[in-house]
């Protein structure tokens, strides 16, 4: 996702607004977003009209923070610039901002770092976001068809893709898990709880893989300015197939922290929303690892393409009852096989291995999870 | 607990919460013992929502253990009406 149309404004300037709500929608090659915001404040500005394209990263409005006065010399940097200067470690007070009002975008923060490098040194991560530009003529989302919308997502599918396959050198492994336990604890589970508080299998992979995460952090990672950035919260993506086409992988943010209950209630509002074109930006762009699960489709293994600037992706095939040997004994037991696709530029198959086993040793006791 | 349905009623409101799960779904030719899964393009979350929904509106009880028998319209049709019959008695 490198730019987005904004749809409509939610608020208006001199309208009081606290962290988390929801101020604009913004039409992405991807998906229809929420745009919300991370401090409270009231909306002194806004900057971008309904109908423009936008890079992402371009500051959209000013808020002024609760309690403070307008600053003509503050700096005007948005939450995704601010986290780029952190994370390529660039102090947002040296940069000159090209944005409106000398808004600091990320392409200003990316301009810095590139300069503070080595010159000719080659930038392997994800493809730089232009400054502002004039904006090119708007398009009027609603007037598009789901049939443009639909070649737009694959565009941008393909595009990461082909960048992924270039850039990342992918190692894979992968693991042959019994869901016996799992499965009967789940079960037990289930079977107290009235229907709409029931778990689904799934939420107990994810929340495997974020518990695993810990263990092997570098996993947990996106490559940014030719280099791996760990990540200190775990947001796992989930893979979600939308109807008309294409798919999702939005984030569930702070994973390994969540209940498996309330895993499982957001998890059906991630997948109801990603459907129903609402996603939230942060969800779309905080993703650190992929999970997705193709065995409702009878794929026995999944061979997952990194979705960059992540660098793991964690793949689950199909459920199914194989012979298994058990206390000497061959038993049928519910089998189920997980694959690692990492990058190699950050990790090595003896750590892939290690998250691997990490995973199936979490679904022998869920109770852990 | 709704009044007594016939049959085409049970069968009207499966099909038109399968609609409202899946809209771009053709419920007309949807084959009465084939497989939902093998029909339409549901997942796993889609058919927990299906069997929410028919709880609620039918108010019967759903285990898990039953779900395999709501895999295809028959097979839910005989399903409910047999689980409402037991309900009321």
């Amino acid at each position: 996702m490198s730019a987005g149309t904004l749809v409509a404004w939610l608020k208006k300037p001199g309208d009081s607004v606290k962290r988390g709500d929801i101020i604009a929608e913004v039409e992405t090659d991807k998906a229809a977003i929420e745009v919300e915001i991370f401090t409270s404040g009231v909306i002194e500005k806004l900057l971008v009209q309904p109908g423009e394209k936008v890079p992402v990263g371009t500051v959209l409005a000013i808020i002024r923070e609760e309690g403070k006065a307008v600053e003509p010399g503050r700096l005007r940097i948005s939450p995704s610039a601010k986290q780029l200067a952190a994370e390529l470690g660039v102090d947002p007070a040296s940069v000159r901002g090209t944005g409106p009002d000398g808004a600091i975008s990320r392409a200003d923060i990316e301009a810095v770092a590139r300069r503070a490098r080595d010159k000719g040194l080659e930038t392997i991560g994800e493809e730089p976001v232009r400054p502002l530009a004039p904006s090119p003529a708007p398009l009027a989302p609603a007037a598009e068809t789901a049939a443009k919308r639909q070649a737009r997502m694959r565009q941008a599918i393909a595009a990461a893709m082909a960048r992924s396959k270039r850039e990342i050198p992918h190692y894979y492994l992968s693991t042959t898990i019994d869901m016996g336990r799992a499965m009967a604890w789940l079960s037990e589970k289930n079977r107290k709880r009235p229907i709409q508080s029931r778990l689904l299998y799934g939420v107990l992979l994810i929340k495997a893989v974020a518990v695993a995460l810990r263990e092997v952090p570098e996993l947990n990672a996106v490559w940014k300015g030719n280099q791996a950035v760990q990540s200190q919260a775990i947001h796992v993506g989930v893979a979600i197939s939308l109807r008309q086409g294409g798919l999702v992988a939005p984030a569930l943010h702070d994973t390994d922290r969540q209940s498996l209950d309330q895993l499982m209630t957001n998890f059906l509002d991630l997948v109801k929303r990603a459907r129903a074109g609402s996603l939230r930006s942060s969800e779309l762009s905080d993703p650190t690892i992929t999970v997705t699960s193709l065995g409702e489709q009878g794929v026995e293994t999944v061979f997952g393409v990194i979705y960059p600037p992540q660098v793991a992706l964690v793949g689950f095939g199909k459920m199914m009852d194989r012979p298994w040997v058990a206390e000497g004994k061959i038993v049928p037991r519910p089998i189920m096989t997980a694959t690692l696709s990492a990058d190699h530029r950050v990790s090595d198959g003896h750590r892939g291995g290690l998250f691997l086993a990490a995973v199936d040793r979490l679904l022998q006791d869920p109770s852990q999870l | 607990m709704t009044p007594n349905l016939t049959t085409d009623e049970i069968k009207s409101l499966i099909l038109r919460i399968l609609g409202e799960i899946a809209p771009e779904a053709d419920l007309a030719s949807i084959k009465p013992d084939i497989s939902f899964r093998d029909q339409l393009d549901i997942d796993s979350v889609d058919f927990l929502n299906f069997a929410i929904a028919l709880h609620e509106e039918l108010r019967v009880e759903i285990p898990e253990a039953d779900y395999p028998k709501l895999a295809t319209l028959n097979g839910c049709i005989e399903y409910l009406t047999a689980q409402r019959q037991t309900s009321q008695r």
